[in-house]
């Protein structure tokens, strides 16, 4: 499956990174070169095999429904770079 | 005794506790060290006149007779993991000026144990690399390096460093595909990456989650035992973290080994090895067998898959994990005229090449029409390779392999920056650990022909980091590395 | 089944919806964090580290949110999966800061159910429930403070929200009114989410289709977002419907897209269509172990349960005596019913029922109270009840106390006592005032007397009405047809 420039820019705008249309060609064809490597796992059968999202064999635990956090505002401010009146300031959002 | 930093910390608690010596000269002869060593760019924030007002504290505590474990011992500490009060980048330019309010539990576990923090180690940016070349704050310089500056290994390549470097007594570290061993064999110190569950996350920089672990690189298996010990533990604050009993790891120091079986895995000698990599790895089995242990050879049939795996599934959650650096709330912030291009900006100026190849790739795996083909497919094989090491643990007690198919490689080498997947490549006989969450441990064997460290991997059953500091021990005994 | 039908000069049309409903959940502190659940504290007050995804921090479930969910799953006659999973959904928004939600997608804690509906027609119908997920909420912007900037509050962000998805089983307004109403019922019995749609704990989505009436394919649908008052999503679905029909009936087509309810107008209006930028990459949640429940755990919230708006229904009707209108009107709120039951003890229930739904609610609209902010106690009304069925007073004067009562909250026994409004029964008293009357029409008396029986009516209110109300009319009567 190898992707065209069109797709490296859809996926670029998905993860809100900016690739350069100079740099275009090379980003793709680094993108293929991995692509095609890992394409390597095909060879493997996994029929039947249940996929394995975590080595983790331990039952969630769930936290008491208790307060414990809060009333910080000036700690979850402290490193905005743009803050005003308490919140975080971004630019106009138009729904 | 002239230079307190050539101490393990086993060494420096001794003296410590003997009154012997002084916190305050034990974190003194560090800082002299950390400044006449700048040259390999291990540290990237610097905590001294802290540390030195933690040394007093230390000295009280060992006068009144209430120090703790660590009490009064210097550690540097990987960028990725958030300390309070003190600057952590990450070293990526997109957490410019971060400072966190609050402390990773592996942290403050240390800090609760007494140890001290000189300041904040190097890595590749968001631990992605394997030679320490894609931070922000530029390549961390082998200690050993002779002729030409070579790479310290990667991710955790400040924290090998300066720990070879005598910069800090030991350090922290953390390991997604090789992050604690690659760096300690390329710079001659030991380190462990225990098992998915042991050290607890919060706190600690996501790369990615299903694999991210922290431990210990140290001067030797003993520290590494030592440092362990009060990193790890459970967390509620991390629900992946285990709830097991952790054991006190130094007591495994110095048991035998007889009868105990090592397993050797075929498909980690392929026909190309790196004979001076395998030499050492026959020298390694030697050591064990003359200790006692049975040698047995397993197989790990997936092991070719492994990194194919690893560069799927790494990948989908950094791209997810990332997610959160948007210019917003901390970090770096590129005006844009709309939010969407606030995002674009910020994200384009402040991650890196390599992270940024890996959003990509994590983004593509992920998306409409190409997950089950790549990222399901991945956490299949994912399975499979759990599988091999399963049926391997049937017949041996714990692996030992090579930790790196290559030494320590020039800063800037042509072949690893022609094509990513070079570099990736060395990272063949450690990823596979991660994505079955076992524990592994690389420590120095022996030097190549150019005079440089090359370490040797034991991967043990999960939770079973016992077996892995006994036999390393012994193994420790019988190379009898110099560290520089 | 009353049929809804958009008929044209063209043909025939029929709506096909289904709805997603989002419900805060009632907690303390957040789904994946320790921050109080609460909003309309200062900007950013109730926020933890967590919230506003600062590197290195992780989720942990809260144990109560997902009791609400089980809850909840019971309360619409579902299935509750024993094991579910988290994933995460990514997007980059302003309100989302961690890039992404945790929420749950392949599988989800409670399966498919049902809400039954009664309609006006007096039929009800079944509306299947697809799944109900746990998920966490948005943050908050403002817009109006800054021509240019929008401001962010992330007290919201991680409030617990319960997602319920029907089935496109709705075909009319009708029907997704009665639906939410319903549905926000059975949470308010529950105490799961407080259901208030115009404060925004109880959110509607609908998506909308039409097709020629009996055909049975499924066209392509628009989706309304965030519609905040029942009567608001029954207006928003008639008017898309419509506005689909005109598409189709002048050979348009219907494109994928998401439209806002716009109540200025009464109509949707187009927001945008369906991106790119909504490939969301779904993946599990990999700081979140699966979700494993308990059949103990089920089993013991299913035995807490308290009796839901059905069952109690069927109870007034049953046992009782009620119309199953009445006992859907008394049914719908939970304070109602309770008030209802503790004034119907031991009483005929049908009059308490009359007095409830008659004097009682327009006496509460009328000042504008909520039931629990009644002046009139349910003892007090009982008392009330009593003194009629006891014939203490009549029924037009117990409507006099009842108006004191509402005034003062006064006990209706010592209404009656102070005022002397106890029913004459005094049959010399009566007799005396019958003489009177008598006395004074004689050209009446004439006419009864001559066969124009029906003047007793006239002559019973005559002498009540001289007793200012309080003979008691039938002694009135049966003393009235001896004298004439
Ligand atoms: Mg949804
Ligand atoms: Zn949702």
């Amino acid at each position: 499956m190898a992707v065209d420039n069109e797709t490296v820019k859809k996926i670029a705008l998905l993860a809100k990174l900016r690739v350069d249309n100079e740099k275009l060609d090379d980003t793709k064809s680094e993108f293929n070169k991995i692509l095609n490597w890992v394409e390597e796992l095909g060879e493997v059968n996994t029929d039947n095999i249940e996929p394995l999202s975590s080595v983790n064999d331990e039952a969630l635990t769930l936290r008491k429904d208790i307060v414990t956090a809060g009333h910080i505002s000036l700690d979850i401010l402290k490193n905005a770079p743009e803050q005003e009146f308490g919140y975080f300031v971004v630019p106009k959002v138009v729904e | 005794m002239t230079d307190l930093t050539e101490l393990t910390v086993a060494d420096a608690l001794s003296k410590l506790k003997e009154k012997e010596i002084s916190p305050v000269e034990l974190t003194q002869a560090y800082i002299q060290k950390l400044d006449n060593n700048k040259k390999y760019n291990a540290f990237v924030t610097l905590v001294a006149e802290q540390a030195l007002k933690n040394a007093y504290i230390a000295e009280q505590n060992y006068l009144n007779k209430v120090n703790r474990p660590l009490e009064g011992i210097p550690v540097g500490i990987k960028d990725l993991f958030c300390t309070k009060g003190i600057k952590t980048t990450a070293c990526s330019h997109i957490l410019d000026g971060f400072i966190p309010q609050y402390e990773s539990t592996v942290t403050q576990n240390l800090l609760d144990d007494g140890a001290l923090f000189l300041g904040k180690l190097n890595m590749d940016e968001f631990a992605m690399g394997g030679s320490n070349e894609t931070s922000y704050y530029g390549p961390v310089v082998n200690p050993w390096s002779k002729d030409k500056p070579l790479v310290a290994g990667g991710s955790s390549g400040g924290s090998a460093a300066a720990v070879a470097a005598k910069m800090c007594a030991a350090a922290t570290a953390s390991d997604t595909g090789g992050s604690i061993r690659e760096p300690a064999a390329f710079c001659g110190v030991t380190g462990i990456k225990p098992t998915y569950g042991r050290c607890s996350r919060y706190g600690i920089i996501a790369f990615a989650s299903s694999l991210d672990q922290a431990g210990p690189i140290c001067k030797d298996v003993t520290d590494c035992a030592i440092l362990l010990n009060s990193m790890a533990g459970y967390d509620p604050k991390d629900s992946t973290s285990s709830k097991r009993d952790v054991p006190d790891f130094s007591s495994f120091i110095g048991q035998d080994i007889k009868g105990l079986k090592i397993g050797i895995p075929e498909e980690y000698r392929p026909e190309g090895l790196n004979p001076e990599v395998a030499s050492c790895w026959d020298k390694a089995i030697q050591i064990l067998k003359e200790c006692g242990a049975e040698i047995v050879h397993i197989n790990l049939p997936h092991t070719k898959y492994a990194l194919p795996t690893y560069y799927v599934i790494a990948p989908a959650e950094a791209s997810s994990n990332l997610a959160r650096y948007d210019g917003i709330r901390y970090g770096l912030r590129v005006e844009g005229n709309n939010l969407d291009n606030l995002y674009i900006n910020t994200r384009t100026a402040g991650f890196g090449a390599e992270v940024k190849r890996r959003i990509l790739i994590g983004t593509y795996v992920l998306s409409a029409g190409y997950y089950d083909a790549y990222y399901l497919k991945a956490q299949k094989v994912r399975r499979l390779i759990k599988n091999d090491f399963d049926n391997a643990f049937q017949n041996c007690d714990v692996i030992l392999t090579p930790t790196s198919p290559v030494e320590p490689f020039a800063i800037g080498d042509t072949k690893m920056l022609e094509n990513p997947i070079n570099m990736y490549l060395n990272d063949v006989f450690t990823v596979s650990v991660n994505l079955a969450g076992l524990p592994a441990m690389s420590l120095p064997i022996g030097l190549s022909q150019n005079g440089l460290p090359l370490g040797m991997q034991l991967i043990g059953r999960a939770f079973d980091e016992g077996t892995i500091f006994k036999t390393a021990y012994q193994l420790e005994r019988g190379a009898n590395f110099v560290r520089i | 089944m009353s049929e809804y039908i958009i008929e044209t000069e063209k043909g025939k049309w029929e709506i096909v919806c289904g709805l997603e409903i989002h419900c805060q959940i009632i907690s303390k502190s957040k789904i994946f964090s320790g921050a109080p659940a609460e909003f309309g504290d200062d900007a950013n007050e109730n926020v933890s580290f967590v919230d506003a995804a600062m590197p290195g921090m992780l989720p942990t479930l809260n144990e109560e949110c997902v009791h609400q969910a089980i809850k909840t799953g019971l309360g619409l006659n579902a299935v509750i999966n024993k094991y579910s999973v988290f994933s995460r959904k990514n997007y980059f928004y302003a309100d989302s800061p961690q890039g992404y939600q945790i929420t749950q997608f392949e599988y989800p804690i409670v399966g498919e159910g049902k809400i039954t509906i009664d309609l006006s027609d007096g039929t009800s119908k079944d509306i299947r429930i697809e799944r109900l997920h746990i998920e966490q909420d948005a943050a908050k912007s403002i817009h109006d403070l800054n021509p240019t900037k929008s401001f962010i509050d992330f007290n919201r962000c991680g409030v617990g929200l319960m997602e319920i998805v029907t089935k496109p089983d709705f075909r009319s307004p009708e029907e997704v009114g009665a639906f939410l109403r319903k549905l926000r019922s059975i949470l308010r019995y529950l105490g799961t989410c407080d259901g208030n749609m115009d404060e925004g704990s109880m959110r509607c989505d609908a998506s909308i289709s039409v097709r020629p009436l009996g055909s049975s394919e499924l066209r392509q649908r628009a989706e309304v977002k965030n519609v905040n008052s029942v009567k608001f999503a029954m207006q928003a679905i008639e008017s898309e419907a419509h506005r689909q029909v005109d598409i189709y009936e002048s050979g348009g087509t219907i494109l994928q897209q998401t439209c806002r309810f716009d109540p200025s107008t009464g109509g949707t209006k187009f927001l945008r269509f369906k991106e790119f930028s909504d490939d969301y990459r779904y993946f599990p949640e990999p700081d979140l172990p699966p979700l494993i429940l308990s059949d103990e755990l089920i089993n013991k919230i299913k035995d807490e349960l308290i009796e839901l708006p059905d069952a109690k229904k069927s109870r007034f009707v049953n046992d009782l005596g009620l119309t199953p209108y009445d006992a859907s009107v008394i049914c719908e709120n939970k304070e109602v019913a309770d008030f209802f039951e503790k004034v119907a003890c031991g009483r005929d229930a049908k009059k308490v029922a009359n007095w409830l739904m008659g004097d009682f609610f327009a006496m509460l609209k009328k000042r504008n109270l909520d039931i629990s902010q009644s002046p009139v106690s349910p003892e007090n009304l009982g008392k009330l009840v009593d003194l009629i069925s006891h014939e203490v007073i009549s029924g037009k004067i117990a409507k006099d106390v009842f108006e004191i009562m509402a005034e003062t909250s006064e006990n209706p026994e010592k209404i009656v006592e102070e005022k002397g409004l106890k029913q004459v029964t005094d049959t010399s008293a009566i007799e005396a005032i019958i003489d009177a009357v008598i006395a004074s029409n004689p050209d009446n008396v004439a006419s009864y007397r001559a066969g124009k029986v029906n003047l007793l009516g006239w002559f019973v209110g005559q002498v009540i009405k001289q007793s200012q109300g309080k003979a008691n009319p039938a002694l009135v009567n049966k003393l009235l047809k001896e004298k004439l």
